[in-house]
């Protein structure tokens, strides 16, 4: 326990702060009531999903995924694979971070469309509207 | 309920958390995710597209499709955000209406059925989407705004070489709008750029990507292969790579620029923004 909680701490601190912001996205998309919450909840989550891809992309000593001029004034790049971090994650996420603009657009836009329906935003309310 | 989700998450918590002990160390070179296709993207994106980002080269040539597919979600995003807020056919002529005289300050109020001052430059609309004019921050909106869109080309044109390309430029772009929105009201900016021409711009944008990659085909090479469409540029295979890149970001930028104000103007304005389009 005390050897998992070390290597944890030194190694793997990156993945858990994800699984935590993953965590209270995750807790405010069930628990909270309010549908805003919720969608505030749905960016939280994608953020940390966002981070943890990037943070697997990472190497250490590598720079970003810009290949370099050599020295000299040659038209020559360095390409060393270990100079550079790894560029899949950062396009992966680049489109990952437009599209979740994107469904936050469609979510409030439903969320204001169910607002002007019931004239409130509290889930237990609009529930108890539609069993009416 | 809370309880329920509670647990839930508690459980899911303590799973993940055991699950990162098999997880490759922060920054570790020698990671499964940093060993199999990313050397060969950067030992060979110069050799094979001659674009020095890395990113760029993968987003508009390697993975040429999913970028596609995502540009067309972005499309989707807003064309569904104007279906479910829109008010389609005209408004009713039942409320009370306000308008204010620019030069006095007057305000009129109109009764329903009631006729409406004709002269759009003498009055404006009060409504839910009005702002009072304020001198200071309509000009430093308007000094920025042109910087700002200029730097959003920037970053289109400069995505080969530095960070950028598309989709940031086409935020930036959009950004540079939404100031104006925000400066001034919405109604000013529908006056530069209405909504109709917005939707065109964003299904254009798809248009471009998809029919550069299609246009491929009919120089005979596979979707999305640009280096069969230097013929048509006067380039060697290899150039066609990269600036076919620039077009597809061109279309990209296009349809997120469009897509993020169609989004802005219709949850913004509720779906209301009926006059003067």
């Amino acid at each position: 326990m005390t050897e998992f909680l070390q290597t944890g701490l030194t190694a793997h601190y990156n993945y858990w702060i994800y699984i935590i912001l993953m965590l209270i996205g995750l807790w405010a998309m069930m628990a909270k009531v309010n549908l805003i919450k919720k969608i505030i909840g749905m960016n939280i989550f994608q953020t940390a999903i966002i981070l943890f891809y990037v943070s697997i992309g990472a190497k250490k000593g590598g720079t970003i995924p810009i290949l370099e001029h050599a020295p000299g004034h040659g038209h020559e790049y360095i390409m060393d694979a270990a100079l550079y971090i790894n560029p899949l994650p950062h396009v992966l996420m680049l489109t990952a971070i437009v599209v979740s603009v994107a469904t936050l657009g469609v979510a409030l836009a439903l969320a204001l469309k169910t607002y002007r329906e019931h004239k409130t935003l509290d889930e237990d309310e609009i529930l108890s509207h539609l069993s009416e | 309920m809370k309880k329920l989700a509670f647990v839930t998450i508690l459980l899911l918590g303590i799973v993940l958390m055991a699950i990162t002990a098999d997880f490759p160390r922060w920054g570790d070179p020698l990671s499964p995710a940093s060993t199999y296709l990313s050397p060969h993207f950067i030992e060979k994106t110069m050799e094979e597209t001659s674009v020095p980002n890395i990113v760029t080269a993968v987003l508009g040539d390697y993975r040429g499709y999913d970028t596609m597919f995502e540009t067309t979600v972005v499309f989707c995003a807003g064309a569904a955000c104007f279906f479910i807020l829109g008010s389609f056919g005209r408004e009713e002529d039942d409320k009370i209406r306000y308008f204010r005289h620019r030069d006095t300050g007057v305000v009129l109020k109109v009764q329903p059925h009631g006729t409406r001052p004709s002269s759009r430059a003498d009055f404006e609309r009060i409504d839910p989407t009005w702002t009072p004019y304020d001198f200071i921050i309509s000009r430093v909106a308007g000094l920025m705004i042109p910087f700002i869109q200029l730097f959003g080309l920037y970053v289109v044109a400069h995505g080969h070489h530095s960070p950028g390309g598309g989709f940031q430029g086409g935020v930036i772009l959009a950004a540079s709008f939404l100031l104006l929105a925000l400066s001034h009201n919405m109604r000013t900016l529908s006056a530069r750029i209405s909504n109709k021409v917005l939707g065109l711009m964003s299904a254009s944008g798809v248009l471009i990507y998809a029919g550069w990659g299609a246009l491929a085909l009919a120089f005979g090479g596979n979707f999305l292969d640009y280096s069969v469409l230097g013929v048509l540029l006067g380039l060697d295979p290899i150039a066609a790579r990269s600036m076919g890149i620039m077009i597809v970001e061109i279309g990209v930028a296009l349809t997120v620029m469009s897509t993020m104000i169609i989004i802005y103007n219709n949850v913004a304005s509720l779906g209301a923004y009926d006059e003067g389009l």
